[in-house]
């Protein structure tokens, strides 16, 4: 990781932890017997483990999809809603492929189904923004809220769902992602499919492409500087555009590890808050494949580890724990300074 | 009755009032901010933590009065940390935001499940009498509520524009280097700016929870966002922002109304005042002249 981002990733990590022990000793537990019961309950067995890298995958893809949109200057909060469409087009389109589709045909649709579902919802604010000037946080944050209606109306009235159920139907066997205990038997009864290990790959990929690709390279740019990126002939504004829709391809894709990876099938409300968490993840793993890998590892951790300490502490410390992360973070690190110039 | 008849009737017209105090407070909150340049889109928070003071307070005092207050202070305190993150901090006040929405959504369900031992309601409330549906316009206009919501309109645009705090908020807003120079105290005008704005919004989300007499998880609903839309298409004006919001929360109001009368699925009535923000941004987004356009000096420091 770049040496400079190291203070500040330290001081968001420490402000973290200086709530965590604030907050549960206020809420009358031991900072220390909770903090053990985390880590038991996560890195302390294989399972655990397992599931903190179930949890950390759609992290790892919102957190790349909310980076990307940064990297352009674009606050795509809108995750939330781009992986609720993108599971369920996981789950309908995984279901109504031929029962016999070998795997090596029927995954890369569905999760090109997942990807393209998540990509034409967030088509919505690139055109909003590009066509008719409209700031993408508003737009994003109510198409959030159509989503869900969407969902709702597509599972119910839309005749998609199980008759008395809000899922789909099961997907074929070819679309499911085979579970990560196939290979490491240590992981047995954790929901970790092999989801992380493409996820890493991805992460790879498109931290990459930033460098090494002209589109990657142009929306870094035009994030640095987009009077400049103008002046030098490049499509800013539909630049602009792809990179919002690409955002919302990869927190379609985060559908891997939950509809394709998991439960293999859709049902309302699964993988949500990813969306949000993703957020978190971006900021505090600042673009950086390493750091994106450790943020959404970290916040994977603080996930199943609320679920460790709920008998004594409510686990929804861990999403305030999420909230005084980014917090620290973006006190100490001067790059988020630039991102409201122009919105509303 | 068919739906048109209840759509014109004056229930319809005083649920729609009641509907546009939350909307209206938040974008009173939006305004007082964004024109002293700091961007707020931690309304929705404000809104969310605010509610939840209210009824705590209420809860805990046996006073709806006192546990009014506490939902006010309880949106200033929000207001007063993004200034102080955004202000003072010199964070981004975007990031500032969306930090301050996952802390609001997160602590709300923990104090619920702390306080309450459910993740999605607090009991009810049940010292607090007034006619929520009341028929009559006036009895609707004399609504506690609606009357401070419509004090604190009239209150927002004095301030703004007879006060010479309001003309240093402005200042600040447009070009915080020349107010600076002039001697103004930028981030205690903003500060403050923040803060009572913080303060207003805590009087929707009140609004909010009483009206429902309890509080329930994640009950602001896009709110917060749905009344920055508001304050942007009315050019960063009390007025006009709050009349936007009773646009939207004719929406609302209307859809409730169409559920119960027709067969169109609830949901895709749900999505009418999200729709519409999303149709109203569109429309106004290009305009960048005039009285309509955003304050010049938003998301500045003074050099």
């Amino acid at each position: 990781m770049n040496r400079a981002l190291w203070p500040s990733t330290v001081i968001g990590l420490a402000t973290g932890w200086i709530a965590f022990c604030l907050v549960v000793w206020l809420y009358g537990c031991s900072p220390r017997a909770m903090a053990v019961l985390v880590f038991e309950g996560t890195w302390g067995t294989s399972y655990g483990a397992g599931q903190v890298l179930f949890k950390a995958t759609p992290l790892l893809f919102t957190g790349l999809a909310f980076d990307m949109g940064l990297r352009a200057g674009l606050v795509n909060i809108g995750g939330e809603g781009q992986l609720a469409l993108g599971s369920l087009a996981a789950g309908v389109v995984g279901a109504h492929l031929p029962a016999n589709t070998p795997m090596f045909a029927a995954l890369p649709v569905a999760l090109g189904a997942a990807m393209a579902a998540g990509a034409i919802w967030a088509l919505i604010p690139a055109v909003l923004k590009v066509r008719y000037g409209a700031h993408e946080i508003i737009s994003t944050m109510m198409l959030n809220s159509v989503a869900s209606s969407v969902i709702g109306l597509a599972l119910g009235a839309g005749g998609l769902a199980l008759v008395g159920t809000v899922r789909t139907a099961d997907i074929v066997h070819g679309a499911r992602l085979p579970r990560l205990d196939v290979v490491f038997e240590g992981f047995t009864g954790s929901a970790a499919s092999f989801a992380p290990l493409v996820g890493l790959l991805v992460a790879f990929a498109v931290t990459a492409s930033y460098r090494r690709t002209r589109f990657g390279r142009e929306i870094s740019l035009i994030g640095a500087n987009p009077v400049a990126m103008r002046a030098e002939n490049v499509p800013v504004d539909s630049r602009l555009g792809q990179a919002l829709v690409a955002s919302g391809a990869l927190a379609g894709a985060a559908s891997l590890g939950t509809v394709l990876g998991y439960k293999g099938y859709f049902e309302e409300g699964l993988g949500s808050g990813a969306g949000f968490v993703g957020i978190a993840v971006a900021i505090l793993g600042r673009g950086t494949f390493v750091g994106l890998i450790f943020a959404a590892l970290l916040f994977g951790t603080l996930q199943q580890g609320g679920l460790a300490v709920n008998a004594f502490v409510p686990k929804e410390l861990m999403d305030i724990l999420t909230g005084v992360v980014v917090c620290g973070v973006a006190l100490a690190d001067r790059r988020f300074s630039r991102l409201s110039k122009g919105a509303a | 009755m068919g739906a048109l008849g209840i759509i014109a009737s004056g229930t319809m017209i005083a649920q729609t009032i009641h509907m546009a105090i939350p909307y209206a407070c938040a974008a009173l909150g939006g305004v007082l901010s964004e024109r002293s340049g700091v961007v707020n889109i931690a309304l929705e928070g404000t809104l969310l933590v605010s509610a939840l003071a209210s009824i705590v307070g209420t809860l805990a005092t046996g006073s709806a009065l006192l546990g009014a207050s506490a939902g006010i202070v309880g949106g200033a305190l929000v207001g007063l940390l993004h200034a102080a993150l955004v202000v003072r901090g010199r964070m981004d006040a975007i990031v500032s935001g969306i930090a301050l929405n996952l802390i609001a959504a997160g602590s709300s369900r923990f104090l619920l499940r702390a306080l309450y031992g459910s993740s999605s309601n607090s009991p009810r409330i049940n010292d607090w009498a007034y006619e929520g549906s009341s028929s009559s316009i006036l009895r609707t206009l004399l609504d506690p509520f609606v009357f401070s919501t419509l004090l604190a309109i009239a209150f927002t645009a004095w301030l703004l524009r007879r006060t010479r705090f309001g003309l240093h908020l402005r200042a600040c807003g447009e070009d915080p280097s020349a107010a600076q120079a002039v001697g103004i105290r930028v981030q205690s005008v903003r500060t403050a700016a923040v803060v009572l704005g913080g303060a207003l919004a805590g009087l929707g989300g009140t609004a909010l929870a009483f009206e429902l007499r309890q509080f329930q998880s994640g009950m602001s609903g896009g709110r917060g966002f749905i009344a920055l839309a508001a304050v942007i298409v009315s050019g960063w004006r009390p007025w006009p922002a709050a009349a936007a919001c009773l646009i939207f929360a004719s929406l609302e109001a209307l859809q409730i109304v169409l559920q119960n009368q027709t067969r169109v699925p609830g949901q895709l009535l749900a999505v009418l005042p999200y729709v519409a923000t999303l149709g109203v941004l569109a429309l106004v987004g290009k305009r960048k002249r005039g009285a309509m356009r955003a304050p010049a000096g938003i998301a500045k420091d003074p050099e």
